[in-house]
């Protein structure tokens, strides 16, 4: 089993060993140790930033420091980068089009004891739908790694999601020949019955659901969808074509997130079933992560349940 | 001042008044009375003050300047135009769909808007990056932002209030247009933000309070910033909403819209015979 790392970690250590190669500024609002932008303000104290807790000022000032040519990161919780100050984002960022990377870690159900208000399951939801956004959300933390790469050789504002709760690194020894491209999913694994879309932290997961699958002589196709924005509409629908059905699996509000984009992509290209795994219409709450994870239904059983009736749907079609 | 000067300044001041009525007349809408009342600041600000150049307007180095309160983007237009940027004719455009002149300010597409504004409270934000990335950089340039006594009731204000003053931003200035009228009514009937000297300076702040209409104390306040080390400065300026046009000023219902045929006439009857004093 790969070691766990949570994607949190691999944007701190990206940020400390890039701050050698590209010229940029970090900013935080008080949660340096947490987000892991610690890392880079040790060892580049002159270009980190501590805006207090005030994250609306924050993106203002990644807004201003950005207009004037500068590359940004500007991190906290997704609760209060994507949450709190969305419509900072959107007018003083994402409107003029500055290349501001928005951080947030911490999202979602992973969060754990911390509890609801702390458990952001509408960040992707959020940034999508402001025009010119790219919006990404790494499986483990060698993704999280590239994709911090990837955003400081890209002109215009990215959001960037990261979690707080240890994931496997799967990159390292699944993909030897990885390489980390804007809007370009990857296949896992091929196969032929059914398709599962997963991003972020429920990547892992649906590897194991095709492990389950397989012993029962399903084939599945895994794929990560790590930028949500631009959607990779090609190979979901591609995928589509070939196995009939798809599972999406998302740590995230079913209600405009990847399972929401999935069925946006083959209803207008290829209808199929979509069956979608992630936190329904309810808030998060406070308990350890392997349980919160059983309670909301991110599980390899329930992507591999989903699967089976999704294959089922579509024979009865 | 020099009166050769002043009265050079009071013409270009009062032709900006001309060109914000033009604008939102032929718009049929937008935002004349804080329009109004800033020009003498935008005046001085881009006729004496900024190191800018219409013919270069995205010289790295230049002086920038952010419109806090987006919404009096008839005055920022009237200026720039009146400064060389864009033709004047172009200001009839204001607000309509074939037009660059967006009803609030956006950098993308009006040639010497430094950023996109309009949402109040983030202007000021935006202003302090702008001046943290000049200080970082050891460059010349100085970062000027106005914005509405209105808009100071946006808790956004006074975070970048803090910002500015914890990381000694002394090439920022902030003016603040204190016209007394928001939209409901009174600022001091609807939310009332005062005083904002105190409130400033227990920022950290400079503070100075002047009189909006008057270049003396706009040249003096501004110098004063200048020399102002380890600390932003807040300019408060005390001005009438709708100032120079008769049935505007102090008026509240001028807050956002447009004079029809007949009043439009009256405005520019009213500015015209000012213009008449200051040949």
């Amino acid at each position: 089993m790969a070691e766990r790392k949570a994607t949190r970690d691999g944007f701190g250590a990206a940020l400390a060993e890039l701050g050698e190669k590209y010229d940029f500024l970090v900013l935080d609002a008080d949660l340096a140790a947490a987000t892991k932008t610690g890392m880079f303000k040790k060892k580049f104290p002159d270009r980190f930033f501590d805006c207090g807790i005030a994250e609306g000022n924050m993106m203002g000032v990644a807004a201003g420091l950005a207009a004037t040519g500068k590359k940004v990161f500007a991190a906290s919780f997704a609760m209060f980068s994507a949450g709190r100050s969305y419509e900072q984002i959107r007018n003083s960022i994402g409107y003029p089009h500055l290349n501001v990377n928005i951080v947030g870690t911490h999202a979602s159900i992973t969060v754990g004891e911390d509890g609801a208000t702390h458990q952001c399951n509408e960040d992707l939801a959020l940034m999508r739908n402001i025009p010119g956004m790219t919006v990404i959300c790494p499986a483990d933390a060698t993704e999280a790694f590239a994709a911090v790469e990837a955003v400081l050789n890209h002109d215009g504002p990215c959001y960037l999601r990261f979690g707080r709760y240890p994931v496997p690194n799967l990159t390292p020894e699944l993909l030897p020949d990885y390489k980390f491209e804007i809007g370009k999913g990857i296949v896992y694994r091929e196969g032929s019955d059914v398709t599962i879309v997963a991003n972020g932290y429920m990547v892992h997961l649906a590897l194991e659901a095709a492990d389950i699958l397989k012993s029962e002589g399903i084939s599945a196709e895994v794929i990560n969808i790590h930028t949500f924005k631009p959607f990779d509409a090609e190979l979901v629908v591609a995928s589509a074509k070939k196995t009939g059905a798809i599972v999406t699996a998302e740590e995230h509000s079913i209600k405009g997130g990847l399972g929401s984009a999935a069925c946006e992509a083959v209803c207008e290209k290829y209808p199929v079933p979509v069956l979608r795994v992630g936190v329904e219409d309810k808030f998060g709450r406070s308990g350890q992560v392997p349980e919160l994870l059983e309670l909301y239904g991110l599980t390899a059983e329930n992507i591999a349940a989903k699967a089976r009736f999704a294959i089922s749907m579509k024979s009865s079609k | 001042m020099e009166q050769s000067k002043l009265l050079s300044l009071s013409r270009v001041a009062n032709q900006i008044r001309i060109n914000i009525i033009e604008a939102v007349y032929n718009a049929k809408c937008g935002h004349p009375g804080g329009s109004l009342s800033i020009a003498e600041i935008m005046t001085y600000l881009y006729f004496e003050e900024m190191n800018i150049d219409p013919k270069n307007p995205k010289d790295p180095l230049r002086d920038r300047f952010v419109l806090s309160k987006g919404h009096t983007a008839p005055a920022l237009y009237a200026t720039l135009a009146e400064r060389g940027y864009f033709p004047r004719e172009d200001l009839k455009t204001l607000r309509k769909t074939s037009s660059y002149l967006q009803g609030h300010p956006d950098m993308k597409s009006v040639p010497g808007v430094d950023m996109s504004t309009g949402s109040l409270g983030q202007g000021i934000s935006a202003a302090c990056g702008m001046a943290l990335s000049s200080k970082l950089d050891g460059n010349p340039y100085r970062v000027y932002t106005v914005l509405g006594d209105g808009e100071s009731e946006e808790g956004q204000v006074w975070e970048a209030a803090m910002f500015a003053a914890h990381y000694k931003l002394d090439n920022l200035v902030a003016i603040l247009d204190l016209n007394g009228l928001q939209i409901d009514g009174p600022i001091t009937e609807v939310m009332n933000p005062t005083p904002h000297d105190e409130k400033f300076r227990a920022f950290g702040w400079n503070v100075i309070t002047i009189d909006a209409h008057n270049f003396d104390e706009i040249e003096a306040a501004l110098k004063n910033a200048r020399a102002t080390e380890g600390r932003p400065t807040a300019i408060i300026a005390r001005s009438v909403k709708g100032k120079g046009v008769s049935y505007m000023e102090n008026a509240c219902e001028w807050h956002g819209q447009a004079p029809k045929e007949d009043l439009y006439k009256v405005a520019i009857s009213d500015l015209e015979k000012i213009a008449e004093t200051l040949k």
